[in-house]
């Protein structure tokens, strides 16, 4: 793929997907949205790890609250600016990967021991935002409400809606950069075959290492913005499963392993959940459980997720439409 | 091993042990720059387990590894690519995922830090070792040969001094067989030195100036292929104890 076209569907789709808040949707919908869209960014973030490495994390929850905290606690008892605050989570994200990373990694963890440790750490990290009064304790944290623009506050959810878009927009950019590059090379290499991967001189923990920093800081400024938009974290939402499950559901079902994966899978976990809802709402958990079944047919039936599927139809449909058309021409 | 002034790789006085079994007991050799060496042995002998000793998988127990007069025994794996050891897999691991150019290219960028410089070398190996025609098929659809190939392929888009081979003959038909050879005789000749595993013992003949032989864990015999195969104890390690004096008594 030419460099344009790799880039230039990247930057098309954002695009289309930027004039969404001008079509004047209502406000549910826009808050649908930017909560896919949160989805989308953390989801990609696990991609990079989970899809291109093969490191299933079961734990991503640990580093999208380390963003959501580090923000608010940084905002609220330090008194940072929330923008640099938004900078500072991240980088704070990219250092607690690190440091997870360092300790799984150099004893070899892989696999379902790996997504064990990961998840280990989510809970613990639960456990210690819930019991401890640095972190707010059982309430969590409220940040004031202070809408300025200097004060990463908006009046209007569309603002949210395009800085998350954004977010996952670049994401997207720098996912098809590491495509391209060593480092995607030997990421995935590492995922194919390790000891191989070793031997034509792949470091593979030096490789890891910047695959979790990096994934954990993408999953950290969802976790920062998420923070941004409802004005509070406590350890169930900062930390708690739900996140850690659909930052994997996401890739999984939109495509492992694929720049648009996470995006995709998004979008369709949340219409699906609301049209689930709309539908059967009286069912507690109703959602989850058609979430559950419809994960394991992806598994199951489709190992490239949804984006897969689309580009096999396509493939079958072109080779149907082909035949005719050279008749046309003979 | 007494001709040049320092070896291109010595081993010293190697032992390694896994648990109470002793794979590799004090073996020493010296490989100079240039020429195709082979390493024969019965099932067993630790030829693999001395490739993964040379290659960083594993590391001695007792002894030293010197690779240009440096010390290579703390180095893992990836220190001693870059240092310019290779090696194949007895069993081959391609990166079943990807293209077979991709395969290669992940090699290549040892050296070579940017995509589009990878894929070129990539390229070019490929066409050296005969796989230019499958070069965007994916790895998992080749056949046993192509895989070899590949696994070739891969080591040497690393630009290696030094080549293990961990029998990439096995599994080949004859006419395959003859399909490689030159292929890997044209390796030497552009300047790698070739180490290799082999039981396939027409190829051995055939491609090495110089052979050692690894039985239990111990090296028994080295030298030129034709004096080797005729040694008494090299005989006696593959057919058994006693086995040179029938023979000998057999043909006269």
């Amino acid at each position: 793929m030419s460099a344009a076209r790799a880039y230039g569907l990247i930057i098309g789709v954002v695009a289309l997907f930027a004039l969404v808040p001008l079509a004047g949707p209502s406000n549910t919908l826009l808050n649908g949205m930017v909560l896919a869209l949160l989805i989308a960014l953390a989801g990609s973030g696990w991609n990079l790890l989970g899809g291109y490495g093969g490191l299933f994390s079961f734990g991503h929850a640990a580093f999208f609250g380390t963003g959501a905290y580090a923000s608010a606690i940084l905002q609220s008892r330090y008194g940072v600016n929330a923008w640099a605050a938004f900078a500072v989570a991240i980088a704070i994200g990219a250092v607690v990967g690190w440091v997870i990373g360092f300790l799984s990694f150099r004893s070899g963890l892989r696999g379902s021991y790996f997504a064990l440790v990961t998840l280990a750490f989510a809970e613990v990290f639960r456990i210690i935002a819930n019991a401890s009064p640095f972190f707010g304790g059982a309430p969590g944290i409220l940040l004031k409400l202070d809408i300025r623009p200097a004060n990463f506050q908006f009046e209007s959810r569309a603002i949210y809606y395009w800085i998350a878009l954004a977010l996952v927009g670049l994401t997207m950019l720098v996912m098809r950069a590491i495509e391209r590059s060593r480092l995607g090379a030997y990421i995935v290499a590492i995922r194919e075959n390790e000891n191989a991967a070793k031997a034509l001189g792949v470091n593979s923990l030096a490789v890891k290492l910047k695959a979790i920093a990096l994934s954990a800081a993408i999953t950290a400024a969802a976790g920062a913005l998420y923070v941004q938009y409802f004005l509070l974290v406590n350890a169930d939402l900062g930390f708690g499963t739900w996140i850690s499950i659909d930052a994997l559901l996401a890739p999984i079902i939109g495509g492992l392993g694929t720049v648009f994966g996470p995006l995709l899978g998004a979008l369709l976990l949340h219409e699906l959940g609301e049209l689930t809802r709309a539908i059967a709402g009286g069912v507690p958990g109703i959602d989850t459980a058609l979430f559950g079944a419809l994960l394991i047919l992806v598994i199951a039936f489709a190992r490239d997720g949804v984006q897969g599927v689309i580009g096999r139809l396509f493939a079958r449909m072109t080779r149907k439409t082909a035949p005719p058309a050279i008749e046309a021409v003979s | 091993m007494a001709r040049g002034a320092t070896p291109l790789v010595s081993v010293e006085a190697v032992t390694k042990r896994f648990g109470g079994l002793v794979a590799v007991d004090g073996v020493t050799f010296g490989l100079d720059a240039g020429g195709i060496c082979g390493l024969i042995g019965p099932n067993g002998a630790g030829k693999t387990t001395l490739f993964s000793l040379i290659a960083g998988f594993e590391r001695p127990t007792e002894g030293r590894i010197r690779f240009r007069g440096q010390d290579m025994s703390g180095l893992p794996p990836h220190s001693r690519a870059l240092a310019g050891i290779a090696r194949t897999f007895q069993i081959v691991q391609p990166f079943a995922g990807l293209t077979v150019v991709e395969n290669i290219a992940v090699g290549a960028h040892l050296r070579h830090k940017r995509r589009a410089d990878a894929l070129a070398k990539a390229g070019e190996v490929a066409e050296r070792v005969g796989l230019g025609r499958e070069r965007d098929a994916q790895a998992a659809g080749l056949t046993v040969a192509g895989r070899k190939r590949l696994e070739l392929a891969r080591a040497l888009a690393t630009e290696p001094a030094l080549l293990l081979l961990d029998e990439v003959l096995a599994g080949l038909n004859p006419s395959e067989i003859r399909d490689i050879l030159p292929v890997i005789r044209s390796l030497r000749d552009g300047g790698v030195t070739i180490l290799m595993v082999e039981h396939v013992m027409q190829a051995v003949m055939n491609l090495c100036e110089h052979v050692l032989v690894l039985a239990q864990g111990r090296l028994i015999a080295e030298g030129e292929p034709r004096q080797v195969t005729r040694d008494a104890k090299v005989i006696e390690a593959y057919l058994g104890e006693g086995a040179a004096k029938r023979l000998e008594a057999q043909h006269g």
